[in-house]
């Protein structure tokens, strides 16, 4: 008599490799494997971020080459005077080495909000959040600079092709405008692990759900891509 | 290995600092190439470069992608790699505008 096939652990396991992405995508209910609802949206949010800031970045990119002025050469004009010596995009530096340092203690809030160590946990949140306002300080007083002392304008400045300014302030405020929302959601869950919300599955404000320490690794992911979004720009717009 | 309710990502501590001090290193890098004035591709080369290696790690490492299923990675890795096709899009719309700016509105100032 034969036994009908029954499913074991072992038959139940995904396969890998792109076998795994086929049978992956061709199972029902969830594509994504192993990944919590939430995460699986953030990733699929980042990517439609993702997209609004390349049509930024492209749109600087065909301004900038199709201009027949002379594009303002940010190594100057980001240069701090400090101590009587202008040294070139200083500031941008200091806010690129802030911004990575802040997604090394996010990385490891995450790490530590796993292991149930609530207290080390928010810590580092708050330590990330304090980075991340720090960075948008230093933004303001960049601006502050450009504005008042250099005299550029979205429709024009000083030394060169109008486009300059307009590209400028459109894609760091936009990018400051995520920072500015990430450093105010890195509050709010911090104060939800600091008072072991997610130990005791306490709902939320909002959606009235229980969270999880997936939250934290979610807002991770969105730090993450703050830092990320920086890193392109500081490449192809301060660099350049 | 795949349980429902295994617990998230959990990577040693070490691997995020070594991680951490590795885009400080790049980051330097990057700076360097605009303090010591290199010029022209060579310039534009590095700056990419170092660009790439830190958006890897990070996404890699910080965002945990490399330890997730390769059906997540291709649904979100690939599209920013398609969007290519629109930069050399791009770049031919900024060459042919530049190109009959100076045509028809004289060499720039």
């Amino acid at each position: 008599m034969q036994s009908a096939p029954t499913l074991t652990a072992d038959s139940l396991a995904p396969p890998d490799g792109l076998r795994g992405v086929v049978a992956d995508w061709s199972s029902d209910q969830r594509a994504f494997k192993n990944v919590p609802w939430g995460k699986a949206m953030m990733w699929i949010f980042l990517l439609s971020d993702n997209f609004i800031f390349t049509c930024f970045l492209l749109s600087y990119m065909t301004v900038r080459m199709s201009t027949t002025l002379t594009w303002p050469n940010p190594s100057e004009v980001f240069a701090l005077e400090i101590g009587g010596e202008p040294i070139p995009l200083i500031l941008i530096a200091i806010m690129t080495f802030i911004l990575i340092s802040s997604s090394g203690t996010m990385a490891m809030a995450v790490k530590f909000g796993y292991e149930r160590n609530r207290r080390v946990s928010a810590i580092l949140m708050l330590v990330t959040a304090a980075f991340g306002a720090s960075f948008v300080g230093m933004q303001a007083f960049e601006w502050t600079k450009l504005i008042v002392e250099e005299g550029v304008r979205p429709w024009g400045n000083p030394m060169g092709a109008a486009q300059f300014g307009s590209t400028f302030f459109m894609i760091t405020g936009f990018h400051g405008t995520h920072v500015s929302i990430g450093v105010i959601f890195l509050i709010a869950i911090a104060r939800k692990v600091w008072r072991g919300d997610f130990d005791r599955a306490r709902p939320g404000f909002f959606t009235s759900r229980k969270g999880n320490y997936e939250a934290v690794e979610i807002m991770g992911l969105y730090w993450h891509f703050v830092d990320l979004v920086w890193v392109f720009i500081f490449a192809v717009f301060y660099l350049w | 290995m795949a349980q429902a309710h295994e617990e998230g990502q959990q990577h040693p501590i070490g691997i995020y600092l070594k991680i951490w001090a590795l885009l400080f290193v790049l980051s330097t890098a990057s700076y360097l190439v605009d303090y010591f004035h290199l010029q022209g591709y060579l310039r534009w080369s590095l700056i990419l470069l170092f660009m790439i290696m830190k958006a890897g790690l990070i996404v890699a490492v910080f965002m945990h992608m490399m330890w997730e299923r390769l059906a997540l990675m291709f649904a979100i890795l690939v599209p920013p790699v398609l969007v290519l096709i629109f930069v050399a899009l791009m770049t031919l719309e900024a060459d042919y505008t530049v190109f009959t700016r100076f045509l028809y509105f004289g060499a720039g100032p």
